[in-house]
Parts: C-alpha cells; structure tokens; sequence
C-alpha cells in the first residue's frame, strides 16, 4: 500500500495512503489524542486548502466512547456533521481524552466561495481503521468515503 | 485480480472455490478476463468476506464494473433471509444511501441545443448547486424534513417541483414505504437543512447527453428514445443525512454485531440481524435516506427544467427513470424453484427487472426496466433494460467503475488541462473544483463500452441505447 504526502497541511503534515474509490488518511502525534487531531486536519484539508481558513469560531463538543478505533470514527464524523450543520470548515483540532469521555474542540471559519473547492468527505468508515502505537508514536487511520 | 484462483463456469461468470475448512457460501463474480484481472484483490477479499454472512441466500456477487469498496466491495450484491437470521448490513448500503440516476428525456435534439450548449452550460451551472459547501434554495425545519423522509419525491412534488406524471417513473413510485423519521437523528437533519435540492461532489453530476446509438429498437421506442436525442442524467443521492444516517448506524450495527456473536472478518461489514431491534432501526432510517434521495433527484429535475426553459422555451423533459444503486430493499424473488422474500443489498448495483415484473410502470412492462449506467464525464454513458432471466437479484452493473484511484489521478492530471482537452472534444465541463475534476478524469475510468457490453453478454441487462455527454456539471 502506497503512503503518500498528498496535500500540504499547515503543521503536522497529514498523510493519506491509496484507495481506489475513496481516499485512505492517517494522523500521528506523541500521543493519540495528537494523532486523532493530525487525522482530522488530514480530512479537512481534503474539502479544502486549510492555510485559508481563519480560525475564528470554536465549536465545543464531546463524546463518550471506550473503543479508540470506534472513537476516531466517531471523532471524524462528528466533526463532519457540525461543519456542514454550521456551514463551516475546520482547521484547528483540539480533542482530550478522560476514560471514556472524550472532549473536543474545532476551530474555523464559515464556508465561503473564495475558499478553494476541494471534495466534500461523507463520513469515515471502519474500513483500514486503526489507532495503535508504533514505538514512540501513534498512529490513527482509516478511509474516508468522498 | 489473479484469476488462476477463480474457477470460470461459464463465459462471464466466475466463482472463487472453497478452501478446505472454510464455511462460506458461493462467491460469484460476473465479468470478461480483461475487467477481472483489472480489479483490485480487494474486490475479491471484500465479496469473500460477504459470503460469510448470516442468512446469505445464493451467492454473494460482484457486477462487471465492480471495485474495492469499504465492507462490500462497490458493485456488490447480496441478498439475504429475515427469516433464516439474515441481517442488514449499512456498509452494504453505503454511506449515499439510495445515490442513483434521474434520467429525463427531452423533445431536443442535437441541432437544437449545439448552438445554445455554452448558455445552457453556464446557466445550469449557475442554477444547480454543486460541489463541496453550496447549499439549495430550501431551508427546512425538522417538521418539513420529517414530511421529505416520509414523502420521498411525492412530497417533492405535492410542492410544486414536478408532476404527478414523473412519480410513475421512479422506483417505488417516488416514495419509499418503511420510513421512520425518528430513528434519523438530530444531527442528521440538521446536516441536511440546506442540502436539499443540491449535486454533492466527488462523482455526483448533472449531464446533458445525445443519443449517439440505439442497440436495441424495440425497447428504445418503449423508452421513448431516438438517435440525435437529448438527454439529461442526473446523478447525486441522499446528500448529508444519508451520510450522518450511514456513519451513525455503522457503529451501532458494528457493537450489535459483536452482541449477537456475528463474526466480522470486516468491521465494516457492520451488520445486524434484520429482526433486531438495531436491524429494524436502520431500515426505518435507511428508508428516510431513500426518501430524502427522491426528493433532491426530484427538486433537481425542477431546476433542470426551469432553467431549459429559459433557453429553449418549448422544451419539454420527462422523466425516464429514476433508479438508485446503493440500497437494500424487501422484493420478492425465485429461489430454486420457490418465491421467498429477500432483503437484496445492492451497493454500487442497479436494480434491472425483467419484462414483466408488476413493479414496472405500463409503458416498460414489455420490455423490462430502463438499467442507466453512468460512465465518465468525457466517454458517455448506457441505458440497458433489465432482463427477465437475470441471474443476480435482478441487478446489473451501475457504472464504469473506477480504473485509478483519487490519488492516482491527481498525479497524471490537472482538472484544467481535463477540461481544456474535453472542450476540443466538444465536451463542456462546469465545475469549482479543479482537483474534483482531475480526480475524475475520463481516463481514470474503466472501459465503459466493456463494463456495458460485458453486462449484456453476462444476462445481467441488454443494451439499449449509448449517450454521449455533451456538457457536464461536476459537483
């Protein structure tokens, strides 16, 4: 399976790996809440180019869920749902995790059309879905349905 | 895909045999050499896994233009027993439940609309909300929602966006029984607020097509179709609460399924016995999705014909047909000699009923269902009809299926340069997004002349008619 840089992010440098119909996105931080917010970034800069989004509204949400790979899906469709709920796009992640209850926060902007159009992503699947720690650092992926 | 594993049983029909110790029923795979050993080991790992689920009836099968999919692979089909612990799958559904194709036949032909094509380009682009982050012209509330998921496009309709006459023509008559607003949830809905009425992105599209080649006279003339013919196929689904529906249940279904002791070689094979409670809940919400799905072909198909009428005042467009391809829905079929009622998921699958069948409106009971097959945005698409002896659940394949992945085209093209060489060909495209536009690039496509012909020459469906896209709004 190819991995691949495939769009530039603004820090962390998201990475997707192949899929044929939809598109394979993982995140990697120190710790797994980094590499959830590394795996949301690498969604959102799916939809669009986020070097152009502000982040100048926060949205506050949170989720109970013991499964870290249920959790990661939960984390990106949850996201997926209030960006288009608000008519927004995310740029800025933040998530912390307490046991089960996992808090989140996102950062952005309201769509507009001078934002460059990137693909609306449906909702992430359980395919290829995985969150483990590899040596010092962890890994979250999955594919995304676009 | 190595097809020294397969066993072919007849000219399009393969199977993948038993290893010793496995429990699982047939594997089916519907195709010619040249399709099979262009697909990806994924399908096969994928419709093997399928196999293994509870209350299977037959086999699990794979349609000519199938690809790797996420659980099922897209182009899958399976149809399974209620009674016999069967159960419902939402990965075998999908995530753009009841996506599929709204197909309107106009009384234009080619010279009408040639001169014209650039107006008529840009004002449909200008009218049709496409791609990531627009929205339509409705704004609902829950209560107007929960009328659409239980309404379908009969309630579309009863708002004045379109006739009684176009109903007749969409499966299950525009309204899909079986709805439970409530099991929808919240977020769902308000995903959906401003969605509906609007194309999506990635391979949905609005396109303006001539009828470039009748195969089949007969059942063109049934279908209303003739040569130089304008066409217009319309192609995007249940928008985001198909989506929140989808990713929501697939959890739920997922922890069901370890409960009831279903293994899962595929998480994403999420799936619960159809008379679960967790079962019965999503074919409630799953039939909202469908519902929402009618609706927004059915406000498409307003604006379509608004804007045709500003440029061609006299233009007329009826709907052909309506057909979705990634569902899951109770029908009735033949099994070994005996009729049995099956919940048949088709997952990136047209449904394609014979001549006959009493589902059918009048005018194709003789002739069998219109099967639309969307290809590429620069090679044209098919209208096949559905075949009474068809093999697979009455189901054909729905479109070409793609060749590269995203990834893959993104490195070979730029949507500019895919545009500028699909407007030398007479091809307009009208999209905002560029990278959308390399990532479906013709050539990133499979063959669809093979995909239609193989469907013909495997009995899933014949060949009726080919359009050639004219124009072309990309979400």
């Amino acid at each position: 399976m190819n991995e691949c840089v495939w769009f530039k992010n603004t820090k962390m440098m998201s990475h997707y790996f192949e899929h044929d119909a939809d598109v394979g996105i993982i995140g990697r931080g120190s710790t797994v809440e980094q590499a959830f917010e590394s795996a949301a970034e690498a969604v959102f800069a799916i939809v669009t180019n986020l070097e152009a989004v502000q982040p100048d509204i926060s949205v506050a949400f949170e989720f109970a869920e013991e499964d870290l790979e249920f959790a990661l899906v939960t984390w990106l469709n949850l996201l997926l749902g209030k960006a288009r709920e608000l008519g927004m796009v995310f740029c800025r992640f933040r998530i912390h995790r307490q046991g089960n209850l996992w808090q989140a926060e996102a950062l952005g902007g309201k769509w507009h059309a001078d934002l460059e159009h990137g693909i609306e992503v449906k909702g992430a699947t359980l395919t290829m879905l995985s969150v483990k720690q590899i040596g010092t650092i962890w890994e979250a992926r999955c594919i995304v349905d676009v | 895909m190595d097809l020294q594993q397969l066993h072919q049983i007849q000219p399009y029909l393969w199977t993948f045999p038993l290893k010793s110790g496995e429990s699982r029923k047939e594997v089916l795979l519907y195709g010619g050499r040249a399709l099979l050993e262009s697909m990806d080991d994924k399908v096969l790992e994928q419709i093997t896994h399928v196999a293994s689920l509870p209350g299977l009836v037959g086999a699990a099968m794979t349609m000519p233009d199938a690809h790797w999919g996420y659980g099922f692979p897209i182009g899958g089909v399976a149809a399974f027993d209620a009674e016999q612990g069967g159960v419902i799958s939402a990965g075998g559904v999908g995530f753009d439940i009841s996506c599929g194709i709204r197909c309107l036949r106009s009384n234009l032909n080619l010279q009408d609309v040639k001169p014209h094509l650039s107006t008529l380009a840009e004002r449909l682009f200008r009218v049709i909300p496409a791609g990531v982050g627009e929205e339509g012209f409705l704004k609902l509330d829950t209560k107007q929602l929960d009328q659409v998921l239980l309404g379908g496009a009969r309630w579309a309709v009863q708002q004045g966006y379109g006739s009684e006459a176009d109903l007749e023509f969409i499966e299950e008559l525009g309204c899909m029984a079986g709805a439970v607003p409530a099991n929808v949830s919240e977020l769902a809905k308000k995903r959906q607020r401003g969605e509906m009425g609007t194309l999506g992105s990635g391979n949905h599209y609005l396109e303006v097509q001539v009828v470039d080649r009748i195969f089949d006279t007969v059942t063109a003339q049934a279908f209303g179709l003739q040569e130089g013919q304008i066409i217009i196929s319309i192609h995007c689904g249940s928008r985001g609460l198909g989506h929140q529906i989808g990713t929501e249940y697939l959890v739920s279904m997922a922890k069901a399924a370890a409960r009831c002791g279903i293994h899962l070689p595929d998480r994403e094979l999420a799936c619960a016995p159809i008379k679960s409670p967790e079962g019965q809940q999503y074919i409630g919400a799953m039939n909202a999705g469908i519902n929402c799905a009618l609706a927004n072909r059915q406000i498409l198909t307003h604006l379509t014909r608004e804007t045709f009428m500003e440029v061609f005042p006299n233009s007329e467009l009826e709907t052909l047909f309506d057909v979705s391809h990634n569902t899951c829905k109770l029908e009735k079929h033949d099994v070994e000699g005996k009729s049995r009622v099956l919940h048949v998921h088709r997952k990136g699958a047209t449904r394609a009923f014979g001549a006959g069948h009493a589902s059918l409106p009048e005018r194709y009971r003789a002739v069998g269902q219109p099967v639309i097959v969307g290809g590429s945005m620069g090679t044209g698409s098919y209208i096949l009809a559905g075949n009474r002896d068809n093999p697979a659940f009455a189901s054909a394949s729905h479109g070409a299926g793609r060749a590269l992945s995203r990834h893959q085209a993104l490195a070979r093209w730029h949507g500019k340069q895919v545009i500028g060489e699909l407007a030398q060909q007479g091809i307009l495209i009208r999209s905002r997004s560029m990278r959308g536009v390399a990532e479906e690039a013709p050539g990133a496509y499979k063959d669809i002349d093979l995909v239609a012909e193989t469907t013909e020459q495997a009995r899933l469906a014949r060949r009726v008619a080919f359009l050639k896209p004219l124009a072309c709004i990309k979400g």
